[in-house]
């Protein structure tokens, strides 16, 4: 691996990233490190969802697997006593098994563009509707405190320090750049793509069309699972609005959309972006004028998509490459 | 066991319910059919318009009537502008970035709503009795709203059936290249489109201020079931929206009485995504 400045920059900021816990903040560490971890988080789900939604697969229902993935293990242990280490195993299985469960007839019979993103937005509503509507034990829209573990943090994988969350998220974080930097790489890449453009045409050339749809989504299901049990694990509390239906869901999209889904960057750029901006503005106007922050932030979407489809990083990364030279084609 | 009279109730209700239902999701359905986007923030603009409604009626006193005219003229004034400002910079983006923008006017109305007419729910109050039929009670808003809006939707359908722009509107949602060819200004029969959808949206509106009391959320609460709607009678497909409308909301009427009210949503859903595997077309399509 040759060492390039864009290289040599990402490590020096990883290296900093890294340090960051260490540095002394004074009485706003705890905050700071709360919303880097939220960043974290988010950034990973949105990556997640990015894997689906950069072959247009545009699903509006990934809030489906954030709640079944943190319900299940929320629930597991605090009415079995079920460590999350299994319980998010079997939580991951079960978003998978809803997602084949959508996919697979979504696939099967050619359900794309709008009509897919419609029925992942139907998903997504009736895991947050049967979440409240089972309310004798979700607690319905009220939400789930996670019951907290006398003892062994690491088995109830809970911790009061905010410094493992954010060396957890940090690795979750690189797994989600890893995952999506992997699958860029590989024949799956060049396959969705081929679907994402004609699925007919793809197939016509012998691409299993249903096949590689299924894994991209059971994938990203599963990914978003996994984020939806950090979160879950951290804040040590579920409701039906923040982790199901089409609020959040559309939260994710958006933070996606906002950094460019076509970049590795892309889902971190947009979900620090529009979690700084909300801590900010939250900030700026406190509860003096509820509504305000999130009015700005509605409005600041809409001049972006307008403005810059391809999203901030995008938009950035194609800015930089045309002042550049072309790179010279590697020959292999 | 439940009552059987009931049931027949909730099945009246239903009906009632998708009268209302089917007006908004012919204002969307018109919309998609000419300008291929889903307006995701469609049912955010009834409820501006139900807020522009209450304001008129309880605090300015004007009479429920005028009121509800109210309602569609600013019906009419949000589309346009939704038309103007938002869709037409990104009629050419690829479908994702359409139905995102239209996404985030979605997050900015509902928390402008909030910001300026706080989360309180507000109600239009009409003070008009219950009407009992062999021991079903309707209520007379209910009744009132399901005929006006049939009423409305025979007056859009003479719309696209009878007159001119109606003729061009159906058109250009056939066939979007050929419009422009014989002469036909898009630009103008899409902004005559949104204007028409807002009309329904304000109609919506002001038929749903006098049943249900609004507040910032209230789009949430009605939009996705008038997607479902729209996709389960086809998209564009007005007849099989009309359809689609009923056949949902006897769903939930039915199922909140026996079982509640989520589980009724709930099975309406799943009808949703079992019927888009069945007849990805719509109800009314022929399988292929």
């Amino acid at each position: 691996m040759t060492v390039t400045p864009a290289r040599a920059a990402g490590a020096v900021l990883l290296a900093l990233i890294a340090l960051a816990p260490l540095v002394p903040m004074a009485g706003m560490k705890q905050y700071v490190l709360h919303v880097v971890i939220q960043i974290f988080v988010w950034s990973f789900i949105g990556q997640a969802w990015s894997l689906m939604g950069r072959f247009g697969l545009v699903s509006l229902g990934h809030g489906a697997f954030l709640g079944v993935g943190a319900y299940a293990v929320v629930l597991l242990w605090n009415f079995y006593g079920l460590t999350p280490w299994v319980g998010g195993a079997a939580a991951i299985a079960l978003s998978v098994v809803v997602a084949l469960v959508v996919a697979y007839p979504c696939s099967r019979f050619g359900i794309i563009g709008h009509y897919f993103a419609l029925v992942t937005l139907a998903v997504g509503e009736v895991v947050r509707l049967l979440i409240i509507a089972e309310r004798d034990w979700t607690g319905g829209s009220l939400g789930v405190t996670l019951k907290a573990a006398s003892d062994a943090s690491l088995v109830a994988m809970q911790y009061a320090d905010k410094r493992v969350w954010y060396y957890a998220g940090l690795g979750l974080w690189l797994f989600g750049l890893w995952v999506w930097a992997r699958l860029d790489r590989s024949m799956a890449r060049a396959a969705m793509e081929a679907i994402g453009e004609d699925e007919t045409a793809a197939a016509c050339v012998g691409v299993r069309v249903t096949r590689f749809k299924l894994r991209i989504t059971v994938l990203s299901a599963a990914l978003t699972a996994l984020g939806g049990i950090a979160y879950a694990q951290y804040i040590t509390y579920v409701n039906p609005e923040t982790l199901a239906g089409i609020g959040v869901s559309l939260r994710i999209v958006f933070a996606v959309v906002l950094g460019g889904m076509y970049s590795l960057l892309g889902p971190t750029v947009g979900t620090a972006l529009t979690i700084a901006l909300s801590e900010w503005l939250r900030i700026v106007f406190g509860v003096k004028f509820i509504g305000m922050a999130e009015t700005i932030y509605g409005l600041l979407l809409v001049i972006f998509i307008i403005f810059l489809p391809a999203g901030i990083y995008g938009s950035l990364a194609a800015l930089v490459r045309r002042r550049r030279p072309a790179p010279v084609p590697a020959t292999a | 066991m439940i009552d059987p009279i009931f049931l027949v109730e909730a099945a009246v209700n239903g009906i009632m319910l998708g009268g209302v239902l089917a007006l908004l999701a012919l204002g969307l359905n018109l919309i998609f059919g000419v300008l291929d986007i889903v307006w995701i923030a469609y049912v955010d603009l009834v409820m501006v318009a139900m807020y522009a409604v209450y304001f008129l009626v309880m605090v300015y006193g004007w009479p429920i009537w005028l009121g509800g005219l109210g309602g569609v003229v600013v019906g009419v004034a949000l589309g346009i502008l939704v038309h103007l400002l938002i869709i037409t910079p990104i009629l050419d983006s690829p479908p994702v970035n359409q139905l995102l923008a239209t996404g985030g006017l979605l997050f900015f109305l509902q928390s402008i709503a909030t910001f300026l007419w706080s989360t309180d729910h507000k109600s239009v109050r009409v003070s008009l009795p219950s009407i009992e039929l062999g021991g079903i009670f309707v209520s007379y808003p209910r009744l009132i709203a399901f005929v006006l809006s049939i009423l409305v939707m025979v007056g859009l359908y003479l719309f696209l059936t009878r007159t001119f722009i109606g003729t061009a509107i159906r058109a250009v949602s056939q066939d979007r290249g050929a419009m422009a060819l014989m002469g036909a200004s898009p630009q103008k029969i899409y902004v005559v489109t949104s204007a028409v959808g807002g009309a329904m949206a304000g109609v919506a509106a002001a038929l749903l201020s006098i049943q249900y009391s609004v507040h910032p959320y209230f789009g949430a609460a009605f939009g996705p079931i008038t997607f479902m709607i729209c996709v389960l009678g086809g998209l564009g497909n007005m007849v099989g929206a009309f359809i689609a409308s009923f056949v949902m909301s006897e769903i939930i009427a039915i199922g909140g009485v026996v079982w509640s009210t989520e589980m009724g949503y709930v099975i309406a859903f799943a009808l949703f995504i079992v019927m888009m595997f069945a007849r990805p077309g719509g109800i009314l399509a022929k399988r292929q």
